[in-house]
């Protein structure tokens, strides 16, 4: 009964959506208050609907209804409550649920959060929003309704979640990133908006930055925790493999972040409007463009869902009608007349713009890479795969190109900077930089060009950031008076620099110093890996809720002294008939040391897989502090109260003087 | 008598209590090797798999390639020759490295097509304001900024209507 | 003019869009084999019904023959197994086995119990036929001309569809040749 009732709320949220996506537009066009009236409340029934949808398909999953196609497939009666809990967004019908559920809440969000914006403006930024729903909405009911049922022949008990995604991680990471990819939409909503009225002015950037930076502090620790979740769970101990489901999220981080530097631009100087409005777009469409490539089978991944033409055709046509609607209201209605602000060529605008042709570049790169095997078999010009040794080649020098501009953007002034000034002002941090990497990297145990680079970008990035707070926080009433006195966006940027940092810290030195070793050890076997001596102690049988595993016991020393005792697993399913490795980590801020087992080899010998990893946990680390960064941002003063005192204020005092003290981020 | 304390030292050298080192896996003469056969096959594809490298994927297919490389290393062959013999075999799929020909030059050479046009651009936008700025010359700090608000079409006073 | 530029994210978008249609409904996975066209290699291998007995390559000239890479582990060659015995015997194909990776007293059990179609079996326990073959999973199929040289190869099961579709196009235009 329940699981037709979620169906109804499906329809009915569906219903409201085609509403909310027609009626506050056409009253903002015909200039009808009572039909924009309808905006709010039409904005939370879609959300109230969508809720309800959702908690129906939790609680079957709760109580086991297995004559829920979606539940016998993604659950079992063994598993426990929190997982079959997160087991409603661990197959293909159910995640795409929790995606709606996400940009219902976003809509409501924005219905709740903007009261203070025109009302044309809200009814058309919330009709836009209506009509990405209604186009998902439609996707849910048409191709993957979650509660089709498998009548008569109700299974007794269902087919199990995926071993892999009995995990904290799987709890975490999809939510986070799905509030990242559709947060984006309200951004591209903002754009849509914009474009429509024919007013994309440094008040439509003002509004849209909050939005975009908590789209991208989400979008960000989505990454990581899929990160470290790979990390740990698929067993090897790699991070990031370049594969197109992770290069599907990476692809609006880029652009996101490509987005928020350039709305940072357009909001106090102006400028760059067109550009940032078609990044908004591209933005969401790069979101949408993930969603397609992970289900619809175009590409392999080692994370995809089952591919299915048809939602791909689906999903397809509903990327087409956004891109290609929105991009030609752009090509039609974006600014080509250049604003004639002035900036010299070392001024914060070039700084900033230089920095999005990076991101860009990199964002390109990115596609191009996941897209070319595609091209190429269409083509019929062979099967090629595009992975690290390409990314990591071509990846790097952008990165690293960024990190540099950064470090001396950081200290550049609107409208102008002196270029003497400017160089004498980056002395002593470059100076600083070149000394401490040279230590790092010869602490680590010898110097490697590459790695040299990459610490000295990421010291240069943390240097430059914290010699600009210290500048800045200088006051006659004492530095912690200086200190307190910042704002919170700009707290907010330093955040998010120093976080690209760590990460770039991180990523350098454990794909640099980082041991790798495969060894055959018996039980009483001793290995080396670094300075740490592995002990493999003896290997058992368990019992777990839903699995039996080998047992292995392993004791780390380092000096002589014991650091660590670890338990990886081997682990059979029988439900699933699948066998996962969990690796046993000893985590620590400065390095990891990772025991996984491998195979059998012959009688009690085992293939063993030791890693040394220093400073991986930075990577994770470092998009926390650049997320924390984002919420920062958006707590600043001047989205709440001072946003309307400006407003008022603004005609008497137009407020787009360069203020070297104002945060870009 | 020299030579027998050079000997001496040897056998010292030698008898000293070495803590039993577990074998690898695959056995190398030298951890450079070693970590030649790790980078090959981490840079090769298991066929059979999702998107795995040999290095980390579990198949049985992945298995016999690795042990192709290793007895290929073990040959002496370069690392060139390992891989187009895998190639012959299982075809262009299997390297995470795409070579460099014809159908990939746009591809490799992109990033730095990408890089360097958007740069060029930039230099194109400054100093074509700077052009202007020089034409400008002769207005007041103040006639300028306020020809900029209007021509900006800054209409941030309407915000607040 | 100037506007035109502003059509250029369309444009790129719309070009990205055909590509993405086209690779709807292509498995990404099927792979290609680079032996078409080529000998199949030299090997030297014991029939599994009789370990004295050497199989080379001769036993594959002379006729058009499927070489079928299967093992008793290999839960699709146990699906496939009905259809490729209706091609042996009701459609004169004669099918070669390739015994990959298996153990000798398995793979007679699956014999004894699903029939034998193949005109000889050969046992590669540890897969050095199949490797050079670039099989990377079973099973697959190939179909070897006259002149011993690879034609074709499908990768997975073979029911009805593949066998119309795919390969007696194949068989046909190989048995004209020679």
């Amino acid at each position: 009964m329940y699981p037709e009732l979620g169906q109804l709320a499906l329809v009915l949220a569906l219903l409201l959506a085609v509403l909310l996506s027609v009626v506050p537009l056409v009253g903002a066009i015909t200039g009808r208050d009572s039909l924009q009236a309808f905006a709010r409340p039409l904005a939370s029934g879609v959300f109230v609907f969508i809720g309800l949808a959702f908690a129906i398909l939790t609680h079957a999953f709760l109580v086991d209804d297995f004559s829920v196609a979606y539940v016998a497939n993604n659950s079992n009666s063994m598993l426990p409550w929190y997982y079959k809990m997160s087991a409603v967004w661990g197959g293909h019908e159910g995640s795409l649920l929790l995606w709606i559920l996400m940009l219902s809440a976003w809509i409501l969000a924005v219905a709740v959060f903007s009261r203070r914006l025109p009302t044309v403006m809200i009814s058309q930024v919330l009709s836009v929003l209506g009509m990405v729903a209604v186009g998902f909405l439609l996707f849910v009911i048409v191709t993957s309704n979650p509660f089709d049922r498998l009548l008569p022949n109700i299974p007794a008990d269902g087919q199990d979640l995926n071993p892999l995604l009995q995990d904290v991680g799987l709890i975490m990471h999809p939510p986070m990133l799905y509030m990242g990819y559709v947060g984006f939409s309200v951004a591209f909503a903002f754009a849509i908006a914009a474009l429509i009225n024919g007013r994309l002015d440094a008040a439509w950037a003002r509004w849209s930055r909050p939005w975009t930076t908590v789209a991208w502090s989400f979008l960000t620790i989505g990454i990581a925790l899929g990160s470290w979740w790979a990390y740990y769970e698929l067993g090897w101990g790699g991070w990031w493999f370049w594969d197109p489901v992770e290069n599907a999220s990476l692809l609006p981080w880029l652009s996101g972040t490509a987005l928020m530097h350039s709305l940072a631009v357009t909001e106090k100087r102006g400028v760059f409007k067109s550009w940032t409005v078609l990044l908004a777009i591209v933005t969401f469409a790069l979101s949408l463009l993930g969603t397609f490539l992970v289900r619809s089978g175009v590409l392999t991944s080692v994370h995809a869902f089952a591919s299915d033409p048809e939602r791909g055709s689906f999903l397809l046509a509903l990327l087409g009608i956004t891109v290609i609607g929105s991009l030609t209201l752009y090509a039609f209605r974006a600014q080509v007349v250049h604003v004639r602000a002035r900036y010299g060529g070392l001024s914060r605008e070039v700084f900033l713009l230089l920095n999005n042709v990076l991101l860009v570049s990199a964002t390109l790169l990115v596609a191009i890479g996941t897209l070319y095997p595609l091209v190429l078999d269409y083509l019929n010009m062979g099967k090629l795969s595009i992975g690290e040794p390409f990314f990591n080649t071509t990846f790097t020098p952008l990165g690293v190109a960024a990190g540099l501009l950064l470090g001396a953007g950081i200290f550049s002034r609107w409208k102008k900077t002196d270029g003497g000034w400017l160089g004498r002002k980056l002395l002593w941090p470059l100076t600083i930089s070149i000394l401490a990497s040279t230590a790092v990297v010869i602490g680590y145990g010898g110097f490697k060009p590459w790695a040299f680079i990459g610490v000295f970008t990421a010291m240069w990035v943390a240097v430059a950031t914290f010699w600009d707070l210290w500048d800045k926080s200088s006051s006659r009433q004492g530095r912690w008076y200086g200190l307190k006195r910042q704002s919170r966006s700009y707290w907010g940027m330093v955040l998010g620099h120093l976080g690209l940092a760590i990460v770039m810290a991180g990523v350098t030195v454990v794909s640099n110093y980082g041991i790798e070793r495969d060894v055959r050890m018996q039980p009483g076997d001793v290995a080396e890996v670094g300075d740490y001596r592995v002990v493999f102690n003896d290997i058992g049988e368990r019992q777990g809720a839903n699995f039996t595993a080998q047992y292995g016991s392993f004791d780390v020393f380092l000096d002589g002294e014991q650091v660590a005792e670890l338990h990886p697993e081997k682990r059979q399913y029988p439900v699933g008939m699948s066998v996962m490795t969990e690796a046993d980590i000893d985590a620590g801020l400065f390095r990891d040391i990772f025991v996984a087992i491998a195979e059998r080899i012959d009688g009690d010998a085992w293939a063993i897989r030791l890693q040394y990893k220093p400073l991986v946990r930075w990577l994770w680390l470092g998009a926390l502090v650049m997320a924390i960064g984002g919420f920062l941002a958006i707590a600043d003063k001047r989205y709440r109260i001072k946003v309307r005192r400006q407003q008022e204020s603004r005609a008497a005092s137009p407020k787009i003087d360069g203020n070297p003290a104002e945060a870009t981020s | 008598m020299r030579v027998l304390w050079a000997l001496l030292a040897i056998a010292v050298w030698f008898a000293t209590p070495v803590q039993a080192e577990v074998a690898d896996v695959y056995d190398f003469s030298s951890r450079s090797e070693e970590q030649r056969f790790q980078q090959l096959i981490s840079e090769l594809r298991c066929p059979k798999c999702q998107n795995q490298n040999i290095a980390d994927s579990n198949a049985p297919i992945s298995e016999d390639m690795r042990n192709e490389v290793y007895r290929m290393m073990q040959d002496g062959a370069s690392n060139e020759e390992i891989v187009d013999a895998l190639v012959a075999r299982f075809g262009e799929f299997i390297q995470y490295k795409p070579p460099v020909d014809q159908r990939t030059i746009l591809l490799w050479a992109f990033p730095a097509i990408a890089a360097i046009g958007g740069f060029l651009i930039v230099v194109g936008v400054v100093w074509r304001t700077r052009r202007r700025e020089a034409r400008e010359q002769g207005l007041t700090d103040e006639d300028r900024s306020r020809a900029e608000r209007i021509l900006s079409g800054d209409q941030d006073d309407q915000a607040s209507h | 003019m100037k506007r035109l530029f502003l059509f250029l994210p369309l444009i790129v978008a719309v070009g990205i869009g055909v590509f993405l249609f086209a690779g709807l409904g292509k498995d990404p996975t099927k792979l290609e084999s680079t032996m078409i066209g080529k000998p199949v290699p030299e090997f030297s291998l014991e029939s599994l019904d009789d370990a004295s007995r050497t199989l080379d390559t001769s036993l594959l000239k002379g006729e058009v023959s499927l070489l079928n890479v299967w093992a008793e582990w290999c839960p699709s060659c146990w699906d496939e197994h009905a259809y490729l015995t209706y091609l042996a015997r009701e459609k004169g194909v004669r099918i070669v086995g390739l015994n990959y990776k298996d153990q000798r007293e398995n793979a007679f059990r699956f014999l004894e119990r699903l029939g034998n179609p193949y005109d000889e079996i050969i046992f590669d326990p540890k897969g050095r036929l199949g490797f050079d073959l670039g099989v990377y999973g079973a099973p697959e199929t190939f179909v070897i001309d006259a002149d011993g040289v690879v034609r074709y190869r499908h990768v997975g099961v073979v029911n009805e569809k593949v066998w119309t579709e795919e390969l007696l196009p194949v068989i046909n235009k190989a048995r004209g040749n020679s």
